[in-house]
């Protein structure tokens, strides 16, 4: 095996084993840390990809601003696993095994299509993942779109605000 | 590396999303599986951007066929934040009128 083999492997086993602790956590602060921890993998696999700015973006916005969000958030409710609401286990079985059948048919489906089987994903070759070639498709094909973006965030801005006001 | 493992990667860590949002009752988590999600699918749209632009480098070695697929991504992400950062919103609203994240408290909207 070689080292990207491994690397591969151990990120794709690193960011499963943080998914599933995710959702088996009783605190919702492990959880947020083991998401964090499952996001560093993802950005592992950007690296590996040789998509280098996504893979900073991913670190600097979900690891770094989304996820200190969600912990700010929860360590102001003073959320532990004593306030963690209970659902009955019948429930949570009819979950799992819905959520296991679409992953059996999605995975079945998307591997048996014809173009899939020979395909491959090139790790060191090409360079769109640069910051020089994504910015110029950035601001060339897609300045309009950008452009949007910013008023996306004006608006979720004054969203927050306005929702988060004590009335 | 084979697309086909990059494809069962990122569809199981988008189904362990969407059994988090189907099994779990704390608004918080069920929007972390969300974020989750969100992360399966970028991934998913990583390796597919590099697997078209491999075909294509093999003809033109400076060809960007398949850069969308990474614009793309950076969209998302950028739509994730402002859905955070409103969402979150929501959640402290909730919490300071029912003193709780439970969502099964939101039944009661229904009357």
């Amino acid at each position: 095996m070689s080292t990207i083999e491994i690397l591969f492997w151990f990120l794709s086993a690193l960011a499963l084993l943080g998914a599933t602790m995710v959702l088996i956590s009783k605190n919702p602060v492990h959880s947020i840390l083991w998401l964090i921890i499952v996001f560093f993998a993802i950005s592992g696999h950007y690296v590996l990809l040789n998509a280098q700015f996504l893979a900073i973006v991913n670190l600097i916005v979900y690891a770094g601003a989304i996820m200190v969000l969600f912990l700010f958030v929860v360590m102001l409710m003073n959320l532990n696993s004593d306030s963690e609401p209970k659902k009955n286990n019948r429930l949570k079985m009819a979950g799992v095994i819905s959520g296991g059948c679409l992953m059996l048919i999605m995975i079945d489906v998307v591997r048996s299509a014809s173009e899939m089987q020979k395909a491959t994903a090139m790790l060191k070759e090409g360079n769109i993942g640069l910051i020089r070639t994504l910015g110029m498709a950035l601001f060339k094909d897609y300045v309009v779109p950008f452009e949007i973006s910013s008023v996306l965030f004006l608006s979720a801005m004054v969203g927050a605000v306005v929702i988060g006001k004590k009335d | 590396m084979p697309i086909t493992y990059y494809i069962t990667l990122s569809v199981v860590l988008f189904c362990i999303g969407v059994v988090g949002v189907l099994t779990r009752r704390n608004a918080i988590i069920i929007f972390m599986c969300v974020e989750l999600m969100l992360n399966a699918v970028n991934l998913m749209l990583v390796a597919f951007s590099k697997m078209h632009n491999g075909n294509a480098i093999a003809s033109a070695p400076n060809s960007t066929v398949g850069i969308d697929g990474q614009l793309f991504v950076f969209f998302i992400m950028v739509v994730a934040a402002a859905e955070v950062c409103v969402g979150l919103s929501i959640i402290v609203m909730m919490y300071r009128n029912t003193h709780s994240v439970d969502v099964n408290f939101l039944n009661r909207l229904k009357n």
